[in-house]
C-alpha cells in the first residue's frame, strides 16, 4: 500500500521536474538560424562543386589536362575536352565540366590535382530547374568570375 | 504485463508495416501478425534500398570506395570511413602517423556521439515525446560544424585516407571541441531530468524487448544492444585496433538488456567517448596527417583480410580479398544492424504493437547500413 | 415577415457567436500550439506568413478547404462522410451552455452538465465511425483504442464532476459558477480538479493520451485515410474539445467568470473566463510537448487502479463531510 502511495507521488513528481525543464527551454532564447535572411557561416574547408584557382601568372586556370582528376572520380561525373597544339604538342584544355549531379564530394580529384589547379568551391545556394543547370563548364565560371 | 494473444487462431490479421512507416526509419517493411493489438509474429523484410555497395567496392580501385563507405551508414560515417581506410591499409601495409591516428580517433568518437544523439531522439520520437529530439539535434548540430570545418562535410564524411585523413585538424577545432564537450556535459542532467526520470519513459522501456545473453550470442548481437544484456564486448577493447589501447575508458553494461538498459548504455558510452576525445585531445602529437608514401594507386599483394571496428550500432567487419589488381576481388561487410534486427523476430512474439516500436527504436535501426 | 420571437433571435445570433468563437478559437489555438511547441523545441515556429505567422493558420486552413477530400477504395462511404461532422458538430453545440460571464450564456439549461457531457461522448462515436469505415487497419486499432479509453475515462471523469455537483446541488453550469463565489472549488476539491483535468487529456486524445492517433505506432491512427477539410474537421473538434475542458474546468474549479472586478462585470467576466481557459489549454500543450506517450495496457491501469479509486474515496469523502 505504502509502494502503491510512493509510486503514484515519484511519478508525479517526474512528471512535474520534466514540465519545469520544458517551461525553462520555452524562454530561452531559440537556437535555429532563420535561413535566408541569417546565413550560417560557411568554413572554408566547406566541400561545394568543383572551381579552378586562378593562376597569377596567365590569369587563366593551372590546368595542364593530366587528367589525374577524371581518373580519380568515383562517380566519372568530371568531363574534360581539350586539343592538341604548338611543337611540343601540348594539351590545351578547351572544357572541363563537372556533373554535379552525380558528384559525392568526396575530394579525391582536388587531392589528386598537384598543380592545385581545382578547388571546392563555397557555393551552397544552388538551385535548377533542369538537370543541365548543374554541368558546371568551370572554364567559362573563372572567366565570369 | 504482456500476457500474449488471449485466443489462437480468431481474428488474426495482417498488418503490413512498412515501407513507409514513421518509425521504422527508413525503408524496412515488417509484416505483422496480430491479434488484436498483440503481435504473433514480425517478419522483418529488407531490399527496398539495396544498392549493391560490396559489388560497386568489388568494380572500383580501393580509394574510390572511400565516398560508399559514408553513404553506408550516414549516422555515424566517420566509424565506417576508419573501418574500410584501416582495413585497407592492413591489407597493404601502410603505416599512418601518430597525429593521424589521433585526428582518426577524435573525429571517429565524435561521429559516435553524435550517432547516439540522434539515436536518443529518434527513439523518444518513437515513444512519443517531440521535444527531446530537437534538443539532440542542437547537440548534434555542434558536432556537425566542427567536424565540418574540418573535412567541409556535414553526413557524408568521405575524410580518412589510406595512411592517414585528408585535412589536417586547426586550432579552432580543438577548442571547439572541448568547449563542446564541456556543454554536452551540461547537458546530460537536462536529459536525465526530462528523459531517463520520466516515469511514462521508464514505464514504457522497462522490462520490454529483453535480449538475454544467450539470445545476443546466438543472433550475433552487438554494440550497445550486447552490452546492455550484461556481456561486456566492445572491439575497442576486446580486439584493439588504431591507438585504442592507449586511452583509459570504460564499457558500461546493463544487466537486464531491456530497452531501458540499452537507452542507458548509451548515455554512459557517450560519456567515455568524451573522455576518449579529451584524452586524445590532450595527447595530440604534431607531425603530418599523411603517410609519406601513400601511395596513390593501390596494389595490396594477393591475400585475405578482415577488420572490425566497434561503429554506433556494434561489430562493424570488413573482409577484403585482393587478387594484386587495384580492386578488391571481394568485399564483404559486416553491419551490426543487420544482426541486430534478426533479434527482432523472437522479441516481437507476444508483445503488443506501442512495445515493438520501442523495441525497433532501441535497437537503433539504420536501414541503409543493414541493407547495403 | 412575422415578427420572430425574440427568445428565437437571441438564440440565432448567439450561436452564431459561438461557432464564430469556436472557429477563431480553433485558429487561435493551432497557432499557439504552434508557437508554443516551437518555442519549447528552442525554435521560433511559424514565422513567414504575417507578421511572426500569425496568419498561418488561415492560410492553412484555406489549403486544407482547396483540397480534394480522397475516398480510398471499399469504404464506407456515408458513415465516412459523417464521422467528421459528428466530431465537430457536438463540440460546438456544447458551448450553448458554457456561461462566458453572467450574461453572456446562450442558454442557462438546468441540466447544462449532462447536456455537455452527453454530447461530448458522441466524440468517441465520431471516431469509431471513422475508424472502421477507413478501410484502414491502422485506422481500426486507433479507433479501437480510443473506444476503450474514452469510455474507461469517463468514469473517473464522472465521478470527479459528481463530487463538485454534490456541493452545489445544481447541474446548472451557472449555479455551479456562482456556487464558487466565496472559495474557488480547486482548494476544496483539489484531487478531484486533478482527475478531471487528467481524464478529460484521455479524453480529448491530447498526449500523453494520444493513443489513437499514435504517429509512431498508427501512422495517424483514426485519420490516416483523411485529407483536405475532412481532416480539418477532425482537427477544429479537437481543439473545440480542448477549449470544452477549459471552459468545463474553469467552471467547475476555477471560479468561472469570477477574478478583480472589470467595469461592465456582467459582460467583461468572459475576458477572466477565457484567461483562464487560456491557462488549461497552455498547460494542455505544455503537457504534449514534454512527455512521452504511454502504452495502451498502462493507460487503462492507470484510470482503473489509480483514477477509479481516488475518485471514489473523493467522492465519499465529499458525501461524508456534506453529511456531518
Amino acid at each position: 500500500m505504502i509502494k502503491y502511495f510512493k509510486d503514484i507521488f515519484l511519478g508525479a513528481q517526474s512528471l512535474l521536474v520534466g514540465l519545469w525543464v520544458t517551461i525553462g527551454y520555452m524562454f530561452k532564447p531559440i537556437v535555429t538560424v532563420q535561413y535566408p535572411r541569417e546565413k550560417n557561416k560557411i568554413p572554408p574547408a566547406y566541400r561545394g562543386h568543383l572551381e579552378f584557382t586562378r593562376d597569377p601568372e596567365t590569369g587563366g586556370s593551372r590546368c595542364v589536362v593530366c587528367l589525374r582528376c577524371v581518373q580519380s572520380c568515383p562517380s566519372k561525373c568530371i568531363s574534360i575536352d581539350w586539343e592538341i597544339k604548338g611543337e611540343k604538342r601540348k594539351r590545351i584544355l578547351k572544357s572541363y565540366v563537372q556533373d554535379f549531379t552525380r558528384c559525392s564530394q568526396c575530394g579525391l580529384c582536388v587531392e589528386a590535382c598537384e598543380l592545385g589547379a581545382i578547388r571546392f568551391s563555397n557555393e551552397y545556394e544552388l538551385v535548377g530547374f533542369a538537370k543541365e543547370d548543374f554541368y558546371f563548364n568551370l572554364v567559362k565560371m573563372l572567366e565570369k568570375r | 504485463m504482456n500476457q500474449g494473444p488471449a485466443r489462437k487462431n480468431e481474428h488474426i490479421y495482417t498488418l503490413n508495416m512498412g515501407p513507409q512507416h514513421p518509425s521504422t526509419h527508413g525503408v524496412l517493411r515488417i509484416i505483422l501478425e496480430l491479434d488484436g493489438e498483440y503481435i504473433i509474429t514480425a517478419e522483418p523484410v529488407l531490399g527496398y534500398i539495396h544498392r549493391m555497395h560490396e559489388k560497386m567496392g568489388e568494380n572500383r580501385p580501393y580509394p574510390r570506395f572511400i565516398a560508399n563507405m559514408s553513404r553506408l551508414d550516414y549516422v555515424g560515417p566517420m566509424l565506417y570511413n576508419h573501418l574500410f581506410t584501416a582495413a585497407v591499409e592492413k591489407l597493404s601495409g601502410i603505416e599512418v602517423p601518430p597525429r593521424a591516428e589521433h585526428v582518426r580517433i577524435i573525429t571517429a568518437e565524435l561521429s559516435r556521439v553524435a550517432s547516439h544523439l540522434l539515436w536518443m531522439g529518434a527513439f523518444l520520437m518513437d515513444l512519443g515525446a517531440f521535444t527531446p529530439i530537437l534538443y539532440t539535434f542542437d547537440d548534434r548540430e555542434a558536432i556537425l560544424d566542427l567536424l565540418e570545418s574540418v573535412c567541409g562535410a556535414r553526413i557524408t564524411f568521405s575524410y580518412f585516407r589510406f595512411g592517414g585523413v585528408c585535412n589536417d585538424i586547426s586550432a579552432d577545432f580543438i577548442e571547439g571541441t572541448r568547449a563542446f564537450i564541456k556543454l554536452l556535459r551540461t547537458r546530460f542532467p537536462m536529459y536525465e531530468k526530462l528523459v531517463t526520470k520520466n516515469i511514462i519513459f521508464e514505464k514504457r522501456v522497462k522490462d520490454i524487448g529483453v535480449i538475454t545473453p544467450e539470445m545476443a550470442r546466438l543472433y550475433g548481437v552487438t554494440g550497445p544492444a550486447l552490452r546492455a544484456s550484461g556481456i561486456s564486448y566492445d572491439v575497442r577493447k576486446n580486439e584493439p585496433y588504431s591507438i585504442y589501447p592507449e586511452f583509459e575508458f570504460e564499457i558500461p553494461c546493463g544487466e537486464n538488456g531491456d530497452c531501458f538498459d540499452r537507452y542507458i548504455v548509451r548515455m554512459l558510452e557517450m560519456e567515455q567517448s568524451l573522455r576518449i576525445i579529451e584524452q586524445a585531445l590532450d595527447k595530440i602529437p604534431d607531425g603530418p596527417v599523411m603517410a609519406k608514401h601513400a601511395p596513390l594507386k593501390l596494389h595490396p599483394a594477393p591475400g585475405e583480410t578482415y577488420f572490425t571496428v566497434e561503429s554506433a550500432r556494434g561489430e562493424a567487419g570488413l573482409l577484403l580479398i585482393s587478387d594484386g589488381s587495384d580492386t578488391p576481388y571481394r568485399l564483404k561487410l559486416r553491419t551490426p544492424g543487420f544482426s541486430n534486427l534478426s533479434v527482432l523476430e523472437e522479441l516481437a512474439k507476444g508483445i503488443l504493437l506501442s512495445d515493438l516500436v520501442a523495441i525497433m527504436g532501441s535497437l537503433d535501426l539504420v536501414i541503409p547500413e543493414i541493407d547495403r | 415577415m412575422a415578427l420572430l420571437p425574440p427568445e428565437f433571435i437571441r438564440i440565432l445570433i448567439s450561436s452564431v457567436l459561438i461557432v464564430s468563437f469556436v472557429f477563431l478559437n480553433a485558429m487561435i489555438l493551432v497557432y499557439i500550439e504552434r508557437k508554443v511547441a516551437g518555442h519549447i523545441q528552442r525554435r521560433p515556429g511559424p514565422m513567414e506568413v504575417g507578421p511572426h505567422g500569425i496568419l498561418q493558420t488561415l492560410i492553412d486552413g484555406l489549403k486544407l478547404m482547396g483540397k480534394q477530400i480522397i475516398f480510398p477504395d471499399n469504404i464506407d462511404k456515408p458513415l465516412f462522410c459523417i464521422a467528421p461532422l459528428l466530431a465537430f458538430v457536438p463540440a460546438v453545440v456544447a458551448f450553448v451552455v458554457i456561461p462566458f460571464s453572467p450574461k453572456l450564456q446562450a442558454v442557462d439549461l438546468d441540466m447544462g452538465i449532462i447536456f455537455i457531457l452527453a454530447l461530448a461522448s458522441l466524440n468517441v462515436l465520431a471516431i469509431l465511425l471513422a475508424g472502421w469505415s477507413s478501410n484502414n487497419k491502422y485506422s481500426l486499432i486507433g479507433a479501437m483504442r480510443s473506444v476503450a479509453q474514452n469510455i474507461a475515462y469517463e468514469i473517473p471523469m464522472l465521478l470527479s464532476l459528481l463530487a463538485v455537483l454534490f456541493m452545489t446541488n445544481s447541474l446548472s453550469m451557472k449555479s455551479i459558477v456562482e456556487a464558487q463565489k466565496p472559495l474557488w472549488f480547486i482548494v476544496v476539491q483539489p484531487v478531484a480538479f486533478l482527475i478531471y483535468f487528467i481524464a478529460s487529456l484521455a479524453e480529448t486524445n491530447r498526449a500523453p493520451f494520444d493513443l489513437p492517433e499514435a504517429e509512431s505506432e498508427l501512422t495517424a491512427g483514426f485519420h490516416t485515410e483523411y485529407g483536405g477539410m475532412a481532416y480539418g474537421l477532425f482537427y477544429l473538434g479537437e481543439y473545440a474539445n480542448m477549449v470544452m475542458v477549459g471552459a468545463i474546468t474553469t467552471t467547475f474549479f476555477l471560479g468561472g467568470w469570477s477574478g478583480p472586478p472589470l467595469p461592465y462585470m456582467e459582460y467583461s467576466g468572459a475576458f477572466w473566463f477565457l484567461a483562464k481557459v487560456y491557462f488549461i489549454v497552455f498547460s494542455m500543450i505544455w503537457f504534449r510537448w514534454t512527455f512521452p506517450r504511454v502504452r495502451f495496457d498502462q493507460l487503462m491501469n492507470f484510470c482503473w487502479k489509480i483514477m477509479v479509486p481516488f475518485g471514489l474515496v473523493n467522492l465519499m469523502i465529499t458525501a461524508l463531510v456534506l453529511k456531518i
